[in-house]
């Protein structure tokens, strides 16, 4: 795996691994009994895949829940087409490397008809290329689960849903209504064509991610380490410039300058940090005096308050 | 030093060096916590404050809070519940509805802290958010006093187990920071905590929207108190673990990836294990040696509590999910009858005589609930009760088809708790901690007339579902085998 690992961090590698903290070792063990939970309660277990640095903390919980045997379902990933090439590089080597199942779904409608985050808006896009695909493609399946990584910490409506969060058969979450999760006894309990979205990471904060990722040695997409790049200044936001679809509007310019993502999704939406991080040990000494949140550099959580809910509840992850 | 009315999300510098805070945050589990009280008493606004004054709140996320809080309150002080209180619905009406998770971390410590709601309605949330807490903060406005949905809440908490309590006398910048009434409201506490058996109290006069005693001292306002501030108490405070009791391994599933390999995987429940140990498998009673504790990273020489593990044993066993491997010297409770409290949580409450499902550890199997009394939350005594209505607290018999298996809670937290699911609608309908054994099967004597029926599996479930069944279930006695042994079984008879 060494090219997709950063090289600093390889050399820093080098010595054996010490035992995890008791702080990181509590939120692993929560999260491989969650993982080993559904797959022994559902039928058709299936993992949201998004290549992220959750995604890869997530997948490498999975490997060590079911360890020695194989993870025992698929990773699906909702592909819309306008990811980080350098994504799509990783995430492929990823699934050779650990011999993973992999399902790709791009919403064919979005194709048909040219549905891009240049023409149709952040919103709509969001909508027809995320969400509405990722519905696609749990029907097309019959999953009656879906591990995902998201936290609590990461926004405000999220801090509110459980670990096992239920979904109607058209995917629609309730917030009012959400069954009550007590101790770790999840109740996993569904009819047919209901599910359920399951979240490992719940109480994981960024900074356990990175450390966990750190003490753990999981490679991670470079896109997340400080390196010259190419991009342009567009809605406040810096936007890598490197995909030729990307066209330039008037009184925008290309430029160079040493950057880095903190979250990675579809690249026109993503905006970069000016970063001198180039380490893991230099990101987690960024994050722990950053003045700003992770989700600020996406442009889908920023149109308001309750926005994420709203996705939510129509059944964006 | 008190908190300046012109709190702004600017990050101060960090006192210790960021390496050496970050180890000593981890060199422990972190603090689970509640808030817990009535309606506007203050538990959105308290935590909303300790992330605010422990520097969690970041700066967009302080710049989303200053639009969304429109008018502030007279002290120009933002709307701290906002942080909390996420869902629209909760931000429309100003109430908290289901419970928040936050986290945040001071340089002794990490906190996981759950916002519960306090309307009646919603005390599901609040014992969702109680049962995995280490320690509660249960609010009082000043103003106000203790009121019934204040006893309410910490009886809960009392009953899932919390002993630690923080008692935050709270909006005592509305009463002229008045000692009496801070010590009137104390004394009216303690008096009631003690019929729950609750004698871990910090009590704190504060005032969480101006962030007086949360992180900071409130001296310059209340120089009579000189007690901790609410940081300096869950600094002190301890993590609970099941560390101490017998080993259990509730089995989630069974691992076999080849031929040559089976392991049992699960999260250990109590106790610890090494290799070499004597086990017993429940309910079947058989019985093996470790000879492995397989983890992805090595191979490990012992697990404890907490730990999720994959056993092997050194011989073939018959172990499946739901299967419990315990410590052959400290066995847990096996039987068909137990007795429990438990929290009715969903509208319907609790019906006698209809069969819910219970889920405790892995294990899921069908029980009887017969309500044997229900908690007067006015004057904290038990009076009989046949059943059991939304957010009652009541004492049950448990009776199942086949055997159970548990702790009681008082012993171990997880093996002695469960939760019941109603069959029609697939809700969780109540969570429960075990108290003991039934003793004695009721109603059944020696010399009474018995019959022996070997029954299909699906026929015999359809009569056990009927009402006259679930009437008698106590005078029954039942047990799943093949067809084969169960005509071993009646042959012997006929000898
Ligand atoms: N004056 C004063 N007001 C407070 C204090 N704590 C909370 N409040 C106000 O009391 C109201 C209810 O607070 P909230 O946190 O929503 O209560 P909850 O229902 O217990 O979560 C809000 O208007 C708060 O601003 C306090 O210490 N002093
Ligand atoms: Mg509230």
């Amino acid at each position: 795996m060494s090219d997709i690992r950063n090289e600093a961090e390889a050399k820093q590698n080098a010595t054996p691994k010490p035992p995890l903290d008791p702080h990181l070792k509590a939120l692993e063990n929560e999260a491989i009994h969650i993982f080993r939970e559904v797959a022994a309660e559902f039928e058709r277990p299936v993992m949201l895949y998004s290549i992220g640095k959750d995604s890869s903390v997530l997948l490498h919980l999975a490997r060590k829940a079911f360890y020695p045997g194989r993870v025992p379902f698929p990773l699906l990933h909702v592909n819309t087409g306008w990811k980080f090439a350098e994504m799509i590089a990783f995430r492929d080597n990823i699934v050779k490397e650990y011999d993973l199942d992999l399902i790709e779904h791009i919403n064919p409608r979005g194709a048909a008809e040219n549905v891009t985050p240049f023409t149709h808006g952040s919103a709509l896009y969001t909508d027809i290329m995320k969400t509405e695909s990722l519905r696609q493609a749990l029907d097309a399946g019959k999953y009656d689960a879906a591990f995902g990584g998201a936290r609590r910490d990461e926004e405000a409506s999220r801090a509110k849903e459980r670990i096992y969060s239920f979904r109607t058969p058209d995917h629609r979450w309730d917030p009012r209504n959400q069954r009550p999760e007590l101790w770790n006894i999840y109740n996993g309990m569904i009819r047919q064509g209901e599910s359920v979205r399951a979240f490992p990471l719940s109480n994981w904060t960024e900074v356990d991610i990175w450390r966990y990722i750190q003490a753990e040695d999981i490679p991670i997409v470079p896109l997340y380490f400080a390196k010259k790049r190419p991009f342009v200044e567009r809605d406040g936001m810096m936007i890598m410039a490197e995909d030729p679809r990307l066209e330039l509007l008037p009184g925008e310019v290309r430029q160079e300058g040493v950057i880095r993502f903190r979250t990675l999704g579809c690249f026109p939406l993503t905006g970069a940090i000016r970063s001198n991080a180039t380490t893991l040990d230099d990101i987690i000494a960024e994050l722990e005096t950053a003045t700003v949140s992770e989700r600020q550099g996406r442009a889908i959580d920023r149109d308001q308050s309750g926005s994420m809910e709203k996705k939510k509840r129509e059944g964006y992850f | 030093m008190t908190v300046s009315a012109t709190a702004t999300a600017e990050v101060l510098p960090i006192e210790a060096p960021a390496a050496e805070q970050a180890r000593a945050i981890r060199d422990s589990r972190p603090l689970r916590l509640i808030t817990c009280g009535s309606v506007d008493d203050g538990k959105s606004t308290l935590i909303g404050r300790l992330l605010w004054d422990t520097k969690a709140v970041k700066e967009d996320q302080a710049a989303t809070l200053h639009r969304d809080s429109g008018k502030q309150n007279d002290l120009g002080l933002p709307d701290f519940a906002l942080l909390l209180d996420g869902l629209q619905a909760e931000r429309e009406q100003g109430i908290t509805i289901d419970v928040a998770y936050r986290y945040f971390s001071t340089d002794r410590r990490s906190f996981i802290v759950a916002d519960t709601p306090g309307h009646e309605q919603y005390t599901r949330n609040m014992a969702t958010g109680a049962s995995t807490a280490d320690l509660a903060v249960l609010l009082v406005d000043a103003r106000a006093g203790i009121l019934e949905q204040t006893r309410r809440h910490a009886t809960i908490a009392s009953l899932m187990g919390i002993r630690q309590f923080v008692l935050a006398v709270n909006k005592i910048d509305l009463t002229n920071y008045e000692r009496a009434r801070f010590l009137e409201i104390v004394h009216d506490f303690k008096e009631f905590a003690l019929t729950l058996g609750v004698t871990q109290i910090t009590a704190i006069p504060m005032s969480a929207l101006k962030g007086e005693n949360v992180v900071y001292d409130g001296r310059a306002s209340m120089p009579w108190y000189d007690g901790p501030t609410l940081v300096e108490t869950l600094e002190k405070a301890t993590t609970r673990s099941n560390q101490t009791v017998g080993f259990r391994l509730p089995v989630q599933r069974v691992s076999r990836p080849g031929e040559s390999f089976r392991g049992y995987q699960g999260t250990v429940a109590g106790g610890s294990v090494k290799p070499g140990d004597s086990v017993v498998v429940l309910p079947s009673g058989m019985v093996a040696n470790v000879t492995k504790i397989v983890t992805f990273d090595l191979v490990r020489n012992a697990a404890v509590a907490g730990d999720a593990i994959t056993l092997v044993l050194d011989r073939q066993v018959d172990v499946s999910r739901g299967d419990m491997i315990v410590a052959i010297d400290s066995q847990p409770m096996t039987g068909r009858g137990f007795d429990a409290q438990i929290v009715a949580l969903q509208p319907e409450g609790i019906e006698p005589g209809k069969r819910y499902w219970l889920k405790s550890g892995s294990r899921r199997q069908r029980v009887l609930i017969e309500p044997v009394s229900q908690l007067d939350l006015k004057t904290s005594k038990w009076s009989t009760a046949e059943r059991l209505g939304m957010n009652a607290i009541g004492k049950v018999h448990l009776a199942f088809d086949e055997q159970a298996i548990f702790d009681t809670y008082e012993q171990n937290r997880t093996t002695g708790a469960f939760i019941l699911i109603d069959p029609d609608t697939n809700n969780t309908v109540a969570g429960g901690m075990i108290t003991g054994r039934r003793s004695e099967l009721g109603g059944i004597h020696k010399d009474d007339q018995r019959v022996l029926l070997s029954l299909p599996a699906d026929l015999a479930e359809k009569i056990m579902a009927s009402e006259l069944f679930a009437s008698r279930r106590q005078d029954v006695d039942i047990r799943h085998t093949t067809a084969g042994r169960a005509a071993e079984i009646l042959g012997d008879l006929d000898e």
